[in-house]
Parts: structure tokens; sequence; C-alpha cells
């Protein structure tokens, strides 16, 4: 069974990584994002720095769900979700295996790009390091959240907005413990601890009820 | 002694009622041929058999099997889309699918030389030929050991030497004990086989309690 888990995950690796797999596009999406908000915020750099952590959150929230629309629609629409029904793998798992999958390819190079974008931002170096483990911490949940919404999408055609509309409420209690630990850095009476473990624990709930409920939502809708 | 029983079977897809009182068994070493004109529900009744759809009545079980209600581990599913990633190689596609169904029987040159696609291992399937993708998901039948085979127009886009060697497959699964539902409006010889007119199961006709087919 972790044979078949492992087998999925680096299939779905390497479909990302080939041509036309889409791996790189979150990076660059994050990328525009954070070059574009100095030129609208101005150059002031205080401000900048106060409101950096934020804005890069925002940019790796929507990167990370760039991409979930086709997470199991490509299958879907090839036959391949079929086939994956028949396996001694659960379904529950098969989500799991492809939400793994898409986080290494989509959110992993979003954290070890925030560091560097952090720069532009004109963020400290403890409000980088806070920032960054956050994001490591935090865009799995965005992603294994994400699951439920491209289990959607995969029976509805052109579901990609559909995703967004699904997901984006559920992040947001991810967004708002993420950016709030991220500034503890910068002082208050918080310590970092305290947001950032409610941020761990959204995490962990969201890698167990997303597969679950992207399962349920693949068997209702493949009928 | 494996055994697929099907008893008291009804499908029904949106508003419309494709058959009712559908019931069969079909023994190790035999072949079901399903048959009828199209809508008739013979795709549905494959998805039903394994388990990706839910009939809206009747039960259905594979005897002899580790769970007879919750059989799917033992079904190869063949539909009218091959399973085919496009940038991946043919034997990539092959291996993924060798290592995901479990219980591996042929290695991958090997099946991919049985369906006659021997030397294109390497190639991505975007470039192989209609026909060429069908082989490579016949393979797939090939590279994991499951008794029942569920075939939904296996020999589509086959050319005819293509078809005669897939009936020789199927044939030498059937005599090592296999089973096979077909569903097909071409004539293959898969050996000792059934056959089912699922037209005739029509609820409006008149089949109320319906004899089994003899198996």
């Amino acid at each position: 069974m972790s044979r078949a888990f492992l087998a999925l995950v680096l299939r779905d690796l390497r479909l990302a990584l080939r041509a036309g797999g889409g791996a790189g596009l979150g990076v660059v999406f994050f990328l525009a994002v954070v070059v574009v908000t100095p030129f609208a915020i101005g150059p002031d750099l205080v401000l900048l720095a106060r409101i950096g952590p934020a804005i890069l959150w925002i940019g790796a929230l929507l990167a990370s769900l760039i991409g979930l629309d086709r997470l199991f629609a490509a299958d879907a629409e090839d036959g391949s979700l079929d086939v994956l029904g028949t396996l001694a793998l659960p379904l529950e798992l098969v989500a799991a295996a492809k939400g793994l999958a898409h986080w290494i390819a989509t959110g992993l190079p979003l954290v070890i790009a925030a560091p560097v974008l952090s720069l532009l931002l004109n963020l400290q170096p403890a409000s980088i390091g806070a920032l960054t483990l956050t994001l490591l911490v935090g865009t799995p949940a965005i992603t294994f959240l994400g699951l439920i919404g491209a289990a959607f999408a995969a029976a509805f055609r052109r579901g990609g907005l559909l995703v967004a509309v699904l997901v984006m409420p559920l992040t947001i209690p991810v967004l708002i413990f993420g950016v709030a630990a991220t500034a503890t850095a910068l002082g208050g009476t918080v310590p970092f601890g305290t947001p950032f473990r409610i941020l761990a624990g959204l995490s962990l709930a969201a890698m167990v009820l997303g597969p679950v409920a992207a399962a349920a939502a693949l068997r209702v809708t493949r009928d | 002694m494996k055994r697929l029983v099907v008893e008291r079977l009804a499908c029904r897809r949106g508003a419309r009622l494709l058959f009712e009182g559908l019931g069969f068994s079909l023994a190790e070493g035999r072949a079901l041929i399903v048959t009828g004109p199209n809508g008739t529900g013979k795709s549905s009744l494959l998805r039903i058999l394994a388990g990706l759809s839910r009939p809206a009545a009747g039960a259905l079980r594979l005897e002899g099997a580790a769970e007879p209600e919750d059989f799917a581990e033992e079904v190869h599913y063949l539909g009218h889309l091959d399973a085919h990633k496009a940038s991946l190689s043919a034997a990539e596609n092959l291996a993924f699918w060798r290592d995901l169904l479990g219980r591996p029987a042929l290695g991958v040159a090997e099946a991919m030389g049985e369906v006659g696609l021997g030397g294109l291992e390497r190639l991505p399937v975007a470039v192989l030929s209609a026909g060429q993708k069908r082989r490579l998901a016949l393979a797939r039948l090939l590279v994991a050991e499951r008794p029942l085979w569920l075939l939904d127009e296996p020999t589509t886009a086959l050319d005819v030497s293509a078809q005669a060697r897939f009936a020789a497959l199927a044939r030498a699964h059937v005599e090592r004990g296999g089973m096979i539902v077909a569903a097909t409006h071409a004539p293959l010889d898969f050996g000792p086989s059934d056959a089912l007119d699922l037209g005739a199961w029509r609820p409006a006709s008149p089949t109320v309690e319906p004899a089994p087919v003899p198996a």
C-alpha cells in the first residue's frame, strides 16, 4: 500500500515537473504579486516592513490555489480516476498522495522563495525567519483544504474559479494565524508560539480532513 | 472457487431506468459478453460491477473474494478512456499502474511485447496512435493479477490482427480461471462464454421475474 502511495506521489511530481505541468507557475505568480506591491504602496520602508508579512501571506495563499482545479479534473478526463477507484489504496489516501505531490511541486517552492522575496518588502531578519516558518507550516493546510475544492472541480467543467470560491473561506483561519505569528516577530505582547501552535494545529487538521472530504466528494460526483 | 453473482440489479441514469431485475452469475473460467443497442446501460453495468457507481437496486457480490461485497480490488476496469498521461512515456505509464494496482504479474517490457508494442517503451504517449494507446491500456490488464476483467468496448481502434491477438490474451486469462465481462459490438471469441442482451432487460419489456442466464 505504501508502495502505491509513493508511486502516485512520484507520478504526480513527474507530471508537474514535465513541460506543461505548471509546477513553476505558483512561484512566478507569487513573485509578480510581491514585486508589484512596493510600486503600489510607494517607497515608505516602514509601512512596507509592517504590511510585508501580510502581502507575502496573501500572495502565497493565492499562489497555492493555482493548479488545484486541474488536480483531479485531469485524472477524471483521461479515465485515470476510474482506475484509481479500483485500488487497494483507499480513495482518501489517493487524495492525500495527490495533495502531498501538489504541495511539494507548488507549496514548497513558495516557502523557499519567500526569504528572497521578503527582501523586496524590507522585512527584518527576525520577520523573515518567522514568515518562512509560518509558510512552511501553513501552506500544507491551504493545499489539503484545497483538495476539497479540487474534487468538486473534477465534476464540473471549468471549475477554476469554483475552487477559489470554495476554498478561500476555509483558508481564512490559516491566513489569520499565519500573519499573526509572523507579526509577533516585530514585538507585541503575544509570544510567537501561541498563534504558531494554532497554525500547526490547523495544518494537521486540514491534512486529515481534506483528503477525507475530497474522497467523499469524488465518490458522490463520479456517478 | 470465485463466482460473480448479480441479483435484481437496477440502474438509473437521471430520471431514466435503464434496466431492472437483472440477474446473472458468472463462474471462474467463463466470459460474459454483454450486448444491446446504444443506451441500454452496458457501460453503466460495467461501472456498477467495478464499484464506480451504485446500483439503484439489487445486490452484487464476488463469492470467494476476501470481501465479497466490496471487490473493487479484484477487478480490472477498462473503460472507454485509456487512463494514460500524455507527457509520460509508454513504459512510465504502464510501470505506474503496475505499482498502483498491486499483485504484479508480467513485467512492463513483457506486457508491452504481448500487445505488440515492443520497442515503443520510451516514446511519450502523446505521439502514439489511437490504436497503440488502446493496446497500452490493454497491457495494463497483464501487469497486475486480478481475476475479473471488466472491458468496455476493448477493441475500439484496434486493427484486425491486434483484435485477434487480444482475443487470444483474453482466452488465456479465462483458461487460467479468470472471468471477463465485456461490453462489445465486435464478434470476439473469449473462450467459453455466456451472452447477455441488455436490450431485453429494459423495464418496459415483459421481464418481471427474469430467469438467470445459464452459467
